[in-house]
């Protein structure tokens, strides 16, 4: 089966540059190792954050804010996003004063959308907070989507657009040869001269056949998600010196997560819950939310991430292949950039290269 | 409660009573961890409180209960009822809910006898008020002594909805009519396994009994009912079927189902441990060893959770594995638990000859499974329906997994135990993939809600 680019991987970073790819007339063909949305994309906390970004994500994720504003307008579908907020809270001064330094550097940089407020204010937006809290970060342009319902409309556009999905494709070799890549499956041979890597956990895979081994970890970040409650809080709440995400999802169920990591079994793709590491999770709920004690939890997950050592993704051409390009390692924050992701590269494939400051995700960096 | 046992044993049915007091009996230190305030599971629960005249009305199955409780109270396993297990790992950690508070033990062996429950079969207007399971309406009638005060229907298929017409009738509750979906086919196609079944003909004599009971007292039975619906605005307020090409409404405010058990694989599925789609049972089984062992080292499984046997069965199951569990345990070489295993095995085989029979008669019509209806809710916790859950695999989510992510259809409070398998045969039809092939919803833990208080308790010295 032959198009122009075979892209590697089905998720939200595959079909976001499928769907940017077809809109300039490429034909795609996507394949997906089970289903779209299995790991990474589909079981993601949805967050839709500029605030606390690494600097070099900076340029990227306030663009992405606006395509997410507008998201209706490139996917046919709202993707179920709202934009409450999102805040870092300070428990204490020390908590303000690590808010106050980020706030001064991101200004520093150029940039307005971060901004520190005070108890008064925090109150206002938070009123349901424990009261020892002195003051947040925010970001008001924040929020956050659900990302299954986002995968899916990025799908079925990129389909009514002509790019093939195949499911249930395990990709078993790459290889080039006479300038045509050739993708061995379990489903059949499948040719392009062009190669996109969007492989999430297993991309680490894909960029070592191309010669390019890269520091790739796999990790599953837990999540849990409680019955649903009386709607009593807006915006998404972070901590200055806790990990922690904690928001009321639309449906009134609660969303908590923290970065912690479930005990992971790449081989089989399967996680279990490390109780002790979520309990830290619900302890930092009790801190900022006490009256949530007797809240149910009827839910806990992890999906597969890709974590890069620096946090930061890998967005480049490829260093070592010809007409290969990679966009992966989002380290468990891509949600947010996937609809810019997919400009970017289909900028790097079409025009060469991207209107955007690219140069810190390359893959030469390990 | 202390952190570690030898043996944990997950629920007091007969499967666990028996199993439990074996292996205490040997000297192993047994946890017997169990939902219920007492001993007895679903079918002999409340035997020590049930006064004497209930009992009676219940039959004397229920009565053989009462040994074995006796002989488990009298033995040296520890018992924690009203306890409520929330996660149970390959490497045998149990999170358990015990006294309001969250705990993980751990244990050498773990049994998991934890039963079976009615198969949800939803058809329209299921979810309404004065729709129950004739299981919860047995557990009222035996535990609280509550039954339907305006009459009732029952309807559906399996041993239980005949055995709970005959105790109401016998408990002077007015039986309206028993709609019963066994067609004259499954009469016909269970006619060749009647041989087997006859070897334990109590069985037989008893459903016999029961029917004939109930047509003497006048009580309308009606084999071979098709498209049952419940209709009503606020709550139920009357029933409609088919039978013999033929419409029927029926006004009632009280109608009482029941499409047979399944096993309760919640826990073997959050192990891992392998299961497999069972065609005769139409339920998903965990894979088992002759001893109980399942694909997991020393995580055993005995009583309906293994696949539905029966409470007689569950008991020499329970046994069984109590020796298996001796044996890993090395308490009992391998010799001497085979011979003291074999009484129960043939009893056993006995009792299991009735299986295919009873199987094949109480085989429910493929056609209700995959809910035909599309406006019939699937998932009770979420209101979605079957229409709902076609629509997404028409739209390429071809599996339960993808169908959940979409449509939330499972992931409400009730961990999908009430709609995995609904989902799984509207799935298995729309894809034509086999349901022996397709993929059950993932287990997300807790399997019973624990609060967030209770995990933040958990681990109080861990930090970030």
């Amino acid at each position: 089966m032959k198009s122009d680019v075979i892209i590697i991987g089905g998720g939200l970073m595959g079909s976001s540059t499928a769907l940017q790819l077809a809109m300039r007339g490429i034909h795609c063909t996507i394949l997906e190792k089970q289903s779209p949305g299995r790991h990474a994309s589909g079981v993601n906390a949805g967050g839709l954050r500029q605030l606390n970004r690494n600097p070099p994500e900076i340029p990227l994720t306030v663009e992405a804010a606006k395509m997410w504003r507008n998201i209706e307008s490139l996917v046919d579908s709202d993707c179920d996003a709202r934009f409450p907020g999102q805040l870092r809270v300070a428990e204490n001064s020390d908590d303000l004063d690590l808010l106050e330094q980020r706030a001064e550097m991101v200004r520093s940089l150029g940039y307005e959308h971060e901004e520190m407020i005070g108890r008064e204010e925090l109150y206002r937006l938070a009123p349901a907070l424990a009261p020892h809290c002195v003051g947040a970060l925010i970001c008001r342009e924040d929020g956050y989507a659900r990302p299954f319902h986002a995968l899916t409309a990025f799908r079925h556009k990129a389909r009514s657009l002509g790019v093939e999905y195949h499911v249930n494709t395990i990709v078993d070799a790459v290889e080039r040869e006479r300038g045509m890549w050739r993708v061995t499956t379990r489903k059949g041979e499948f040719q392009a001269p062009l190669l996109v890597n969007c492989a999430g956990g297993w991309a680490g895979q894909i960029a070592a056949s191309l010669g390019e081994p890269v520091p790739l970890k796999p990790g599953a970040p837990m999540l849990m998600v409680t019955e649903r409650l009386p709607h009593f809080i807006d915006p998404v709440i972070g901590s200055a010196s806790r990990k922690l995400s904690f928001k009321q999802m639309q449906n009134g169920t609660l969303l908590i997560g923290g970065a912690h990591m479930a005990n992971l079994d790449f081989h089989k793709e399967s996680s279990e819950i490390e109780w002790p590491k979520l309990a830290v999770s619900a302890r930092s709920v009790m801190a900022l939310f006490p009256q949530l004690k007797d809240v149910r939890i009827v839910r806990t997950w992890a999906g597969v991430e890709a974590f890069m050592p620096d946090n930061l993704p890998v967005i480049c051409k490829s260093s070592t292949a010809e007409d290969a390009w990679h966009a992966f390692g989002f380290s468990a924050h891509g949600f947010q950039l996937s609809p810019l992701v997919g400009r970017i590269v289909a900028e790097l494939i079409i025009d060469g290269a991207s209107s955007f400051p690219i140069e810190p995700f390359n893959i030469t960096r390990f | 409660m202390k952190d570690h046992y030898q043996l944990v044993i997950i629920g007091a049915g007969p499967a666990g009573l028996a199993a439990a007091t074996i292996a205490a009996d040997h000297g192993v230190e047994v946890a017997l961890l169990d939902e219920q305030p007492a001993p007895g599971g679903q079918i002999f629960r409340a035997i020590e409180a049930a006064p004497v005249e209930r009992a009676e009305k219940l039959g004397p199955e229920y009565r053989r209960g009462a040994k074995l409780v006796t002989a488990f109270r009298d033995s040296s396993a520890r018992y924690f009822p009203d306890t409520q297990v929330w996660s149970l790992s390959a490497h045998r950690e149990i999170g358990v809910i015990h006294q309001q508070q969250a705990r993980m033990i751990t244990a050498e062996q773990v049994l998991i006898a934890n039963g079976a429950f009615e198969r949800p079969v939803p058809f329209p207007g299921w979810t309404l008020p004065g729709v129950i399971n004739a299981g919860a309406g047995q557990i009222l009638f035996k535990g609280s002594g509550i039954v339907p005060s305006d009459g009732v229907v029952l309807a559906g298929s399996g041993p239980l909805l005949l055995l709970l017409a005959w105790q109401y009738l016998r408990a002077g509750v007015k039986v309206k009519a028993v709609l019963d979906t066994i067609s004259r086919v499954n009469y016909i196609k269970a006619l060749p396994k009647l041989p087997g079944a006859l070897l334990v003909h109590h069985h037989i004599t008893q459903g016999l009994r029961y029917q004939q009971t109930l047509k003497l007292a006048g009580v309308e039975l009606h084999n071979g009912i098709r498209d049952l619906q419940a209709h009503g605005k606020k709550s139920l307020e009357s029933i409609s079927y088919r039978h013999k090409g033929s419409k029927h409404r029926l006004k009632t405010d009280s109608l009482m189902i029941h499409f047979g058990i399944i096993p309760n694989i919640h826990l073997s599925q959050a192990a891992g441990c392998a299961h497999f789609w069972h065609k005769r049972q139409q339920c998903w089984r965990p894979e088992l060893d002759k001893w109980g062992g399942s694909s997991i080292e020393g995580i055993l499984i005995a009583g309906d959770g293994g696949g539905i046997g029966g409470a007689r069965t569950a008991e020499h199951a329970g046994r069984i594995a109590a020796f298996r569990v001796l044996h890993n345990l090395e308490i009992l070489n391998q010799q001497e638990v085979n011979h003291e295993a074999k009484q129960d095995r043939k009893w056993m085989k006995a009792d299991l000859r009735i299986r295919p029979f009873l199987e094949k008669l109480f085989r429910i019509p493929d056609s209700m499974l995959k809910v035909p209806h599309d406006n019939a809710i699937v998932c009770r916790c979420e209101e979605v329906t079957a229409g709902e859950i076609r629509s997404a695999i028409a739209a390429g989510h071809s599996d339960s997994n993808q169908v959940k992510f979409l449509t939330r259809c499972g992931m409400g409070p009730c961990q999908g135990r009430q709609c995995s398998q609904a989902v799984a045969h509207i799935v298995a039809d729309k894809t034509s993939i086999p349901l022996q092939q397709s993929m059950q919803f993932r287990i997300r833990p807790p399997l019973k809600p624990l609060t967030l208080g209770q995990l933040a308790n958990l681990y109080p010295d861990e930090t970030e």
